[in-house]
């Protein structure tokens, strides 16, 4: 391994190896000075670049050239250099960006939260929130589709499409027959299947787990519950498929939806096929590993106390 | 008469066949560098002109030559972009439809010193003639012994292919027309890797505008510092300027650079002067992707001195008094022009080309349209002004590719510049409805030019 590269992120420095990009780098400090990403995924290959959510300045360029980036750049896609000083939250430029960056992908995808079943688990209305006002200065319709339903597992809802194209990536990467992809240019490009086929493959289930926002969901779970009334727990089995690693999610007694494991920036570790996904819905066809670990500020981890004092409980009846 | 390199002999009868441009004297650039120099001699003469890129950027040729990688075993590429689709820009299919051959004696010169043995010229699918032309000049060449195996007995291999685009503005950028030209759909590519590194099917590509490429015969037969003598300053050459809009004379015009912008204006030789007698309002001096300035800042610089047509004269000032040389598409708006109708419709173009890669383009292009709509159609508000000069602010420099600062400079620089039009328009918008939008009607004046001396 080459010497690491020295970078500081707002203001705390690291060491790296060469070839880390800046968002990567972030991660291994962690914290509130991560940038958000909406598009790229370090499963996939390619991924990123294109949201840009996770603009960031670079006011020092490296050691050996100080000069500041003439723009901010994507910190998902700029690898860093020695000596390279990087502002996230303490520039305000790029705070700035980043809301306009919000506001431009609530222009075609409705928070209507309420309803959506992304809910809870939902990068755009995280970042939103975080960087969101609450009132658009966008006066003009907004663009409606259809739902459709892309292959017997999966709903397509094009309304809530950000574009970050992870699914094209997945269904590229993952599986062996790409059926979708960006059709249009603009804003009035979509997510679609050349002349309505169906997404059917063994690995087609991925492009689910990968989409940030509630575009694509999962038939077999949509409006089944809120995922923070779910108990996560992570199971395994033995798959001639896939890892076979999973998180089930629990409802009473019932499996009501099966994902990939996914890490704190709600990536999965491995991705799965589609007979764990779809077709092992119980429980005596999982080996429980223990509950999944989520974040305290998670929404999922909302209905997860940790044993606490019992409170006092009245022994005699009440007449 | 100011000196002709590209079209020195356009009015010769016949130019566009082989037989009459090697009469001219045409394809002795080959002769003298495959027979008498290395590839990087060439280079090297590139370089000493100073030639800088004709497709919009102006970044020097010679050096992004020396950029291209050469690891051992690799194919290298060149790229001729002939897409040109900026609105105001038409000065590349001028010159392949009438002296094709210049072109393909370019991208000969061009492939030696760059060590290409397969090239292409990438054209916009509705140039259907320019196609034909370029692929009869193609095989008229080859069969004259220029192009493929072992040209002129050097030991050089060459084939050079025409590949039309599906005609999307984005295919002009560098590397969504790599991407395009692979068969996929025409997206930017996330830089870097930039195309010397990793280009055309992975391999080093240089990529350049048709005029940058016609430009290095001539300077292979007369040598680079005689080009760098023509010209001002960092400008070196000539440049080619397709002249539209309000004026006399449009047209396609060779030039040198560092000519007065207002003898390009005025004098019989280039646009003869605005049309019908009507004063000079604005002018987009370098394509629609460059800011517009109004007439007594495209003429003088903000101390007073002539405006030139040159790189650095054209820029001078920054965006706040400058704009750009681009492409040199030159657009003259006389006094009846209306400013908001005009950038409406270049945000119509720019909303309709996005690729819709990255979401600030994709989202800021239709928003801003709409806006500009509404404002043109008498249904604006004042606050829309600032909420277009924000939503520009927003999508400039943060987008993969420059497109997104072409559509945001437009609408920003026309605010700067003619706040008042926009207001009015808001406030009137009856008046504006009708045309109205003469002088007369401003609280305070638009600067105009009356005459020129
Ligand atoms: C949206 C967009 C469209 C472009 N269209 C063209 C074009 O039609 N022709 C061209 O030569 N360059 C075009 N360019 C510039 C090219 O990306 C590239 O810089 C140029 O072809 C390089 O050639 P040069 O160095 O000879 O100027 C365009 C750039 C952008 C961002
Ligand atoms: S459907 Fe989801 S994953 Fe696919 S591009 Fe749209 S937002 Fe991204
Ligand atoms: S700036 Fe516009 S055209 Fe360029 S990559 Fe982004 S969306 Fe596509
Ligand atoms: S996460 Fe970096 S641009 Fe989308």
């Amino acid at each position: 391994m080459s010497e690491k590269v020295k970078v500081t992120i707002d203001n705390i420095e690291i060491e790296v190896d060469p070839g880390t990009t800046i968002l990567n780098a972030a991660r291994m400090i962690g914290g509130d000075i991560v940038p958000p990403a909406m598009c790229y995924y370090s499963k996939l290959k390619g991924s990123g670049g294109k949201c840009r959510t996770c603009l960031v300045k670079v006011s020092q360029g490296s050691a050996k050239d100080p000069r500041p980036m003439p723009k901010l750049v994507a910190s998902c896609r700029t690898t860093v250099m020695d000596g390279m000083i990087v502002q996230n939250i303490t520039s305000p430029e790029v705070i700035e960006a980043r809301k306009g960056v919000v506001e431009f992908l609530l222009i075609n995808h409705p928070l209507d939260c309420p309803v959506c079943d992304q809910a809870g688990e939902c990068h755009l209305q995280d970042l939103s929130f975080e960087h969101g006002k609450d009132q658009s200065r966008y006066e003009f319709k907004r663009r409606t589709f259809e739902m459709i339903d892309i292959g017997d597992n999966i709903k397509l809802h094009m309304n809530r499409c950000i574009l970050c194209y992870r699914c094209v990536y997945t269904a590229d990467q993952i599986t062996n027959q790409r059926v979708h992809g960006v059709l249009g240019r603009g804003d009035a490009s979509e997510i679609g299947t050349y002349i309505s086929k169906a997404i059917d493959n063994d690995f087609s289930g991925n492009v689910i787990d990968v989409c940030p926002v509630g575009a694509l969901t999962d038939k077999t779970f949509r409006f089944k519950n809120r995922v923070w009334f779910t108990k996560p727990v992570d199971a395994h089995r033995d798959c001639d498929k896939c890892c076979g690693k999973v998180t089930l999610w629990y409802k009473g007694e019932d499996v009501i939806r099966v994902t990939g494991r996914k890490d704190q920036y709600g990536e999965v570790d491995e991705f799965i096929c589609n007979t764990c996904r779809f077709d092992k819905k119980k429980t005596n066809d999982w080996t429980i590993d223990g509950p999944t670990k989520v974040s305290r500020h998670s929404v999922i981890s909302a209905n997860h106390y940790e044993e606490k004092e019992l409170l006092p409980v009245i022994d005699r009846k009440i007449l | 008469m100011t000196q002709k390199i590209l079209l020195k002999d356009i009015n010769v009868p016949g130019i566009n066949t082989f037989d009459v441009y090697r009469k001219q004297g045409g394809y002795a650039a080959v002769e003298k560098a495959l027979k008498t120099m290395s590839p990087d001699d060439v280079v090297e003469e590139v370089k000493k002109s100073g030639l800088r890129g004709r497709g919009g950027a102006g970044f020097p040729t010679g050096m992004k030559w020396s950029f291209l990688a050469k690891p051992e075993g690799v194919p290298r590429y060149l790229v001729c972009n002939a897409d040109e689709s900026e609105p105001g820009t038409f000065k590349d299919r001028y010159l392949m439809t009438h002296t094709p051959h210049t072109l393909i004696e370019g991208m000969i010169v061009s492939s030696y010193a760059l060590g290409a043995n397969t090239s292409y010229i990438y054209v916009r699918g509705e140039m259907m003639p320019q196609i034909r032309i370029l692929e009869k000049a193609i095989a008229e060449a080859k069969n004259a012994g220029f192009l493929g195996k072992n040209i002129l007995g050097s030991g050089y291999d060459l084939e050079v292919y025409v590949q039309p685009g599906g005609g999307a503005y984005i295919c002009g950028e560098e590397t969504a027309l790599l991407e395009s030209l692979e068969g996929k759909r025409g997206n930017p590519r996330i830089k870097p890797p930039f195309p010397a590194i990793a280009g055309l099917y992975g391999c080093p590509t240089v990529v350049n505008n048709v005029e940058s490429i016609a430009a290095v015969s001539w300077i292979v037969v007369n040598g680079g510092d005689e080009y760098a003598k023509i010209g001002i300053g960092r400008s070196t050459g000539t440049k080619l300027i397709s002249a539209s809009g309000n004026i006399n004379k449009p047209g396609v015009y060779e030039i040198e650079l560092g000519l007065p912008v207002e003898e390009f204006i005025y004098s019989d030789e280039y646009c003869g002067g605005i049309a019908n007698g009507k004063r000079l309002k604005a002018v987009v001096a370098g394509g629609s992707s460059v800011p517009i300035l109004p007439a007594n800042l495209i003429l003088k610089l903000a101390n007073g001195q002539p405006r030139l047509m040159s790189y650095e004269s054209l820029s001078e000032g920054g965006f706040a008094t400058g704009t750009m040389l681009g492409s040199g598409g030159f657009i003259v708006m006389d006094e009846d022009s209306c400013i908001v109708r005009n950038t409406w419709n270049f945000s119509r173009f720019y909303h309709h080309e996005s690729c819709g890669q990255c979401s600030p383009c994709r989202e800021g292009t239709g928003w801003m349209e709409k806006v500009l709509h509404r404002i043109e159609y008498g249904h604006g508000k004042m606050s829309d002004i600032d909420l277009l000069v924000d939503v520009a602010k927003k999508i400039e420099g943060n987008t993969i590719c420059p497109l997104g600062d072409a559509a945001a400079w437009p609408v920003a620089s026309a605010i700067r510049h003619f706040r008042d039009e926009f207001e009015w328009h808001v406030k009137e918008p009856n008046a504006a409805m009708e045309g109205n939008y003469g002088l007369a009607n401003y609280a305070d004046p638009i600067p105009v030019v009356e005459t020129a001396n």
